[in-house]
């Protein structure tokens, strides 16, 4: 058996199989690399960059970079923090994120992973975008001013559900989720509340409808605990719960 | 005009040893000036640092100059942006506080729709409404197109986030910078609603 082929993530050992990315790695070796679009059981997608890491002087997405023997992978230092505090605040302009009114607030990636970065202000101006709601699915509903083209809906409906409900059509800032059917409209797919999607979208862009501020402040999921500390898994644990069992008993 | 300068004057002699803090509501709902009174008791702690100048809370209706400017609220009116400028001009560190002034949060809400429409359905397709009639009274600050962040348009120093930032958020605040500290906020205390 040949040794163990490592990389150093802020100078600690990490170790990797061939065809590992540095996000596979570190993840499997307990270190947090933010990430919004990525989602350890999928195919990478490397579109929010977020996980932007340090390499040989390059800063690039850990997501899809394939990890190789000897790499010096900076996740911490403060031009890479500066980075992606200015990749969320991009996203943040970019939307409609208003917090306050939002039902998946102390539940929401987006906002944890910038909790985590220490994102106090947008900084940017604001795009304030007009853009509408699908409430046509008698289940769910879909809030085009939360989505963040993360691609996560879009994968998991393809491998996991097996039925490509959701795409991402147009490029660069034209770019919107679509839904598949004719009619364009979200309830004439064959998108369920039980499907693996329904529970996936790291914002509150597909909610379930009368479902709403159920956990109370204090309880929520990244109140307390970090992003690093809470984890993908019981992250999606919670969704799905809630989906199934329509949040936590009384 | 005379009378106020000089009162603005007597305000600031002798108060070198505190910090000056005035405060500003724009378009807000006034939840971020209730949560700094949530310091309970420790506002007689606060009174030690700081000396409050134009702020509801001391009803001084004109600004003399302050170390510390803290901004409730986001820039919906003519009215907001004028105290804005004139909060930039006399602090030292003006401070976006809460989500409004932070993002514009819920007032900005409107800005999904044109003012026109915003207005017809308070004024004229409203529920309830009576005489309809868009008001145009010339005392009434005359709305901006979009509800802005403050950050859009003056410098801003520092940022509260919050739906309202927590007692404990401004406590750290206002006494990490009379203390001379860096403002280091863990955890629990950031949060954007």
């Amino acid at each position: 058996m040949s040794t163990e082929k490592t990389f150093k993530l802020d100078g600690r050992d990490i170790p990797f199989d061939d065809g590992d990315t540095v996000m596979d790695a570190a993840l499997r070796a307990g270190e947090y690399i933010p990430h919004l679009c990525h989602d350890p059981d999928f195919p990478p997608h490397g579109s929010c960059r977020v996980c932007v890491v340090g390499v040989n002087g390059r800063h690039t997405a850990s997501c899809t970079l394939q990890a190789s023997e000897g790499m010096d992978v900076d996740n911490s230092s403060e031009d890479i923090l500066e980075e992606r505090r200015m990749l969320l605040q991009m996203l943040f302009v970019e939307g409609n994120h208003t917090c306050p009114a939002c039902e998946k607030s102390g539940d929401c990636k987006l906002q944890a992973v910038a909790y985590h970065a220490g994102m106090l202000s947008p900084h940017f101006t604001h795009f304030f975008p007009k853009r509408s709601i699908d409430a046509s699915h008698p289940e769910m509903m879909f809030y085009y001013n939360r989505c963040i083209l993360c691609g996560l809906c879009v994968r998991v409906s393809k491998y996991e559900d097996k039925k490509s409900v959701f795409a991402i059509s147009g490029r660069g800032i034209d770019s919107r989720l679509v839904f598949n059917s004719p009619s364009g409209k979200l309830g004439d797919t064959d998108f369920s509340p039980t499907d693996q999607a329904a529970s996936v979208c790291p914002v509150g862009a597909i909610l379930p409808k009368y479902l709403g501020y159920e956990t109370p402040i204090g309880q929520r999921l990244y109140d307390f605990k970090p992003i690093s500390v809470v984890g993908d898994e019981t992250a999606r644990d919670i969704a799905k719960d809630k989906l199934t069992n329509g949040g936590p008993d009384e | 005009m005379v009378a106020q300068m000089s009162n603005i004057q007597q305000r600031n002699q002798g108060r070198k040893d505190k910090l000056i803090v005035a405060t500003a509501p724009l378009c807000g709902c006034f939840g971020c000036h209730m949560s700094l009174l949530d310091i309970d008791e420790r506002i007689f702690e606060l009174v030690e640092l700081v000396e409050f100048d134009r702020t509801p809370v001391t009803d001084i209706k004109t600004i003399g100059k302050c170390d510390i400017g803290l901004i409730e609220g986001g820039v919906a009116n003519a009215h907001n942006v004028h105290d804005l400028r004139e909060f930039r001009a006399n602090c030292d560190t003006l401070v976006a506080v809460g989500s409004c002034a932070v993002t514009g949060g819920i007032p900005a809400m409107r800005n999904q729709f044109d003012l026109k429409e915003c207005l017809e359905e308070a004024y004229i397709h409203g529920i309830g409404v009576e005489n309809p009639h868009v008001p145009n009274d010339v005392e009434i600050p005359l709305l901006l197109d979009k509800v802005h962040p403050i950050h859009e348009v003056v410098r801003v120093d520092y940022f509260l986030p919050g739906c309202p930032p927590s007692a404990d958020t401004f406590w750290q605040f206002l006494t990490d910078v009379a203390a001379g500290n860096e403002v280091s906020f863990p955890y629990s205390l950031i949060h954007y609603d």
